[in-house]
């Protein structure tokens, strides 16, 4: 396997052409002028630490452009995964939203429906993320906080009111628990008489990058990868609109990654889950197409384009030539996309709006399938109505007055941006040699090398703004000493009081013997490896267990997590 | 960035303990912090996720710490950040400063200092800034550690 990362960083090396353009260039006009003003040459790097010369010429194009670009919807998709991109189908604008109550974010989705957006995204509170109820001792203080708390079946029930499934598409960001939280959404889709074949969404359910850089788990690796078989083998069977896993490297991005970071651990991830269907015995071209991405838009334009090319290119290729992949769908890397939270400053923060537009604009011309704008507020606390509201703007200004969705990958051919994708490619391909060696990404992630990997960068970056080799208006530069707090969504305690009034409510109504009958089966199914649980799971949702009983038959079976030292 | 030259040779390095007490998965900030109190010639254990009040307190007593300092970017930071001092207090333990950072509104701020978790600082702030103040509630409680021994 490592010979054929290897035979891939040479091809691409093998591609790259003698600079003499550039070189006799600067040696005839930018040195004497350089001379003769007073410059003084200095490196100029971006996020993944690549030299970044003043200017590309036509050498810097690889020498197989033709045959590496492809035209758009034919392989290997560097230039976008549909033959007509944005004129068929504009991205779907997919605000993550979840705070509060139930009935307080079902009150948000209604309002951006309302407004314009085209797709939901649900964003769920910390006890949620890891698998408590409202009721723990662990949540109290948390309920509602960073998103919306679901407890049970009854929480969906409350979200999703009013709203047809069958008709609008859902993201779900939940991981350690994201097989009860999809078994939820299907029981729901049931319940209101919606066939499952008519439903669309996405799970993230990428517990890889969890142990990498979200740090939200509930269980070993190993338990939760069977989890994400089993929601794999039974949505591809059953759900067949589904996308049961969303590969996200937002998050490593997030954690303090640089660009090429962020595409090679998200892709070798993506490899991981590639094999784990492979192993279920299921054929590649069956379940491929169902795998998606997620990204981040981080603030260096060029660099964020290039990484999303770099991202297609890498896919269809390894999808085709590693994997034997025949069907075109199995090697489109789509993708979900998300302005950087990292890059929103708290200190002037109308200043966000221009950050999160510049991101966003990189995302749709780098040709992602749905995107999220970040409120200028983020940095402060959950965003107001007001603030998202701006930040839904900010796309449609985008898409409808701009004009750069009106043209299919708009800076392909740049020399600087042709050489870049190329770059990132190569460093991700070292990246998975590297990998290799250590005997797999799940080796590397519990010997914590690509959690310290990311740590060092974050670290090394964080350094360069102290130092102010790198800036950040208004934060280390242009900083305005008058600043005043702006207003944000204040989250009271009244909304753990409310889940906790209806949870407790729940316990007392339901059939409780349904409920200790049906973790049973769970408890006793999830004992046998060959076993889907999706099955089993559904019956608990169906009978109210909660979130946290769900997920304590597998913390009774499979144990807690601990992680390896990073620091 | 200060180096530690300054210090007395018979001081022995600032101990701190990073935590983040409550189910919180945002690590890169404390993970930064842990690199640059490290090279501020501090000696640094971090709790690992999801700890509990009660073993970032056991923890800090176990080590002696000089400092604890504690993070949190969840909004759970008045209940989190008031059970860490509620177990300090009830343990009867006044020599070991409690320092806090997160996104923390400032409306809490003073709230916290209050309970006696100072510092709660914000995105944005330098490192030298928060290695000081580490330092100078270092030096006062162990100020308080000498006269215990009087």
């Amino acid at each position: 396997m490592e010979d054929y990362w290897n035979l891939k960083i040479n091809e691409i090396k093998k591609s790259f052409k003698s600079n003499d353009k550039y070189n006799k260039w600067k040696e005839k006009t930018l040195k004497p002028w350089n001379q003769k003003t007073g410059y003084k040459d200095k490196k100029y790097k971006n996020s993944s630490d690549m030299d970044i010369k003043e200017l590309y010429t036509e050498d810097d194009v690889p020498e197989n452009m033709d045959k590496i670009l492809g035209n758009p919807g034919e392989y290997p998709f560097t230039r976008g995964i549909y033959p007509n991109m944005y004129r068929g189908r504009l991205w779907t604008m997919r605000m993550f939203s979840g705070f509060g109550t139930p009935d307080d974010t079902n009150k948000r989705l209604k309002y951006l429906i309302k407004n314009g957006e085209t797709g939901l995204s649900i964003a769920f509170d910390m006890p949620t993320l890891y698998g408590y109820d409202c009721d723990s001792k662990r949540s109290v203080g948390e309920v509602g906080k960073c998103g919306v708390n679901v407890s049970s079946l009854m929480d969906m029930e409350r979200i999703f009111d009013g709203i047809d499934l069958s008709r609008i598409s859902t993201s779900m960001t939940i991981n350690a628990p994201a097989a009860i939280l999809t078994a939820m959404y299907f029981v729901l889709a049931e319940k209101n008489n919606t066939d499952l074949k008519d439903i669309s969404g996405t799970v993230q359910a990428d517990i890889l990058k969890e142990y990498i850089a979200q740090k939200e788990w509930m269980y070993p690796p190993e338990a939760h990868l069977r989890l994400i078989r089993d929601m794999l083998v039974y949505s591809i069977k059953n759900v067949p609109r589904w996308n049961y896993i969303s590969v996200s490297g937002y998050h490593i991005r997030e954690a303090g990654s640089s660009a090429v970071q962020e595409l090679a651990f998200t892709l070798a991830d993506g490899f991981y889950y590639i094999d784990l269907g492979i192993k279920a015995g299921l054929n590649i071209d069956d379940f491929a197409p169902r795998m998606s991405f997620f990204f981040n838009s981080s603030i260096n334009f060029f660099e964020e384009i290039a990484k999303f090319r770099a991202a297609r290119r890498i896919w269809a290729t390894v999808l085709k030539e590693k994997y034997g992949a025949k069907n075109p769908k199995s090697m489109m890397l789509k993708f979900h996309t998300q302005t950087s939270g990292y890059t929103l400053t708290w200190q002037q923060p109308l200043n966000n709006i221009v950050r999160t537009t510049i991101e966003a604009m990189a995302a749709i011309m780098g040709g992602t399938q749905s995107l999220h704008t970040n409120s200028y507020d983020e940095a402060w606390a959950l965003p107001t109505d007001d603030a998202v509201k701006v930040a839904l703007r900010t796309q449609q200004i985008l898409a409808e007055e701009t004009g750069i969705s009106d043209v299919i990958d708009p800076l392909g051919g740049s020399y600087y941006l042709e050489r870049l994708t190329s770059e990132m490619e190569e460093e991700a391909y070292k990246y998975f040699a590297e990998i290799d060696k250590m005997g797999g990404v799940l080796n590397a992630i519990k010997s914590g090398y690509i959690q310290k990997e990311i740590a060092e960068t974050s670290y090394r970056r964080q350094l360069n703004i102290e130092n102010n080799e790198e800036t950040i208006v208004g934060v280390n530069k242009y900083i305005d000493e008058n600043e005043k707090p702006i207003n944000t969504l204040k989250i009271t305690d009244i909304a753990e009081n409310d889940q906790l009034r209806k949870l407790k409510d729940l316990k007392s109504k339901r059939d409780n013997t349904k409920v200790n009958e049906s973790l049973n089966k769970l408890r006793e199914a999830m004992k046998d490896e060959n076993i889907n649980l999706m099955p089993y799971i559904m019956e608990c949702v169906k009978n109210y267990a909660t979130l946290e009983e769900i997920s304590n038959v597998g913390r009774e079976i499979y144990g807690e997590w601990k992680e390896p030292k990073i620091y | 960035m200060e180096n530690g030259r300054n210090r007395k040779y018979t001081e022995a390095p600032i101990k701190i303990l990073l935590a983040k007490p409550a189910i919180d998965g945002h690590d890169r900030g404390i993970f930064v912090l842990a690199r640059a109190f490290r090279d501020a010639g501090m000696d640094v254990i971090y709790a690992g996720l999801l700890p509990t009040p009660e073993e970032v307190v056991d923890t800090a007593i176990n080590e002696d710490v000089d400092v604890i300092a504690l993070s949190l970017l969840n909004g759970a930071h008045l209940t989190a950040f008031k059970n860490v001092m509620d177990i300090l207090n009830k343990k009867d333990v006044h020599d070991i400063a409690v320092v806090g950072g997160g996104i923390i509104p400032d409306d809490d701020k003073p709230i916290l200092e209050k309970m006696g978790v100072t510092g709660n600082f914000g995105p944005g702030t330098p490192l030298k800034i928060i290695i000081k103040h580490v330092r100078e509630r270092a030096m006062e409680v162990r100020k308080i550690k000498e006269d215990e021994y009087k």
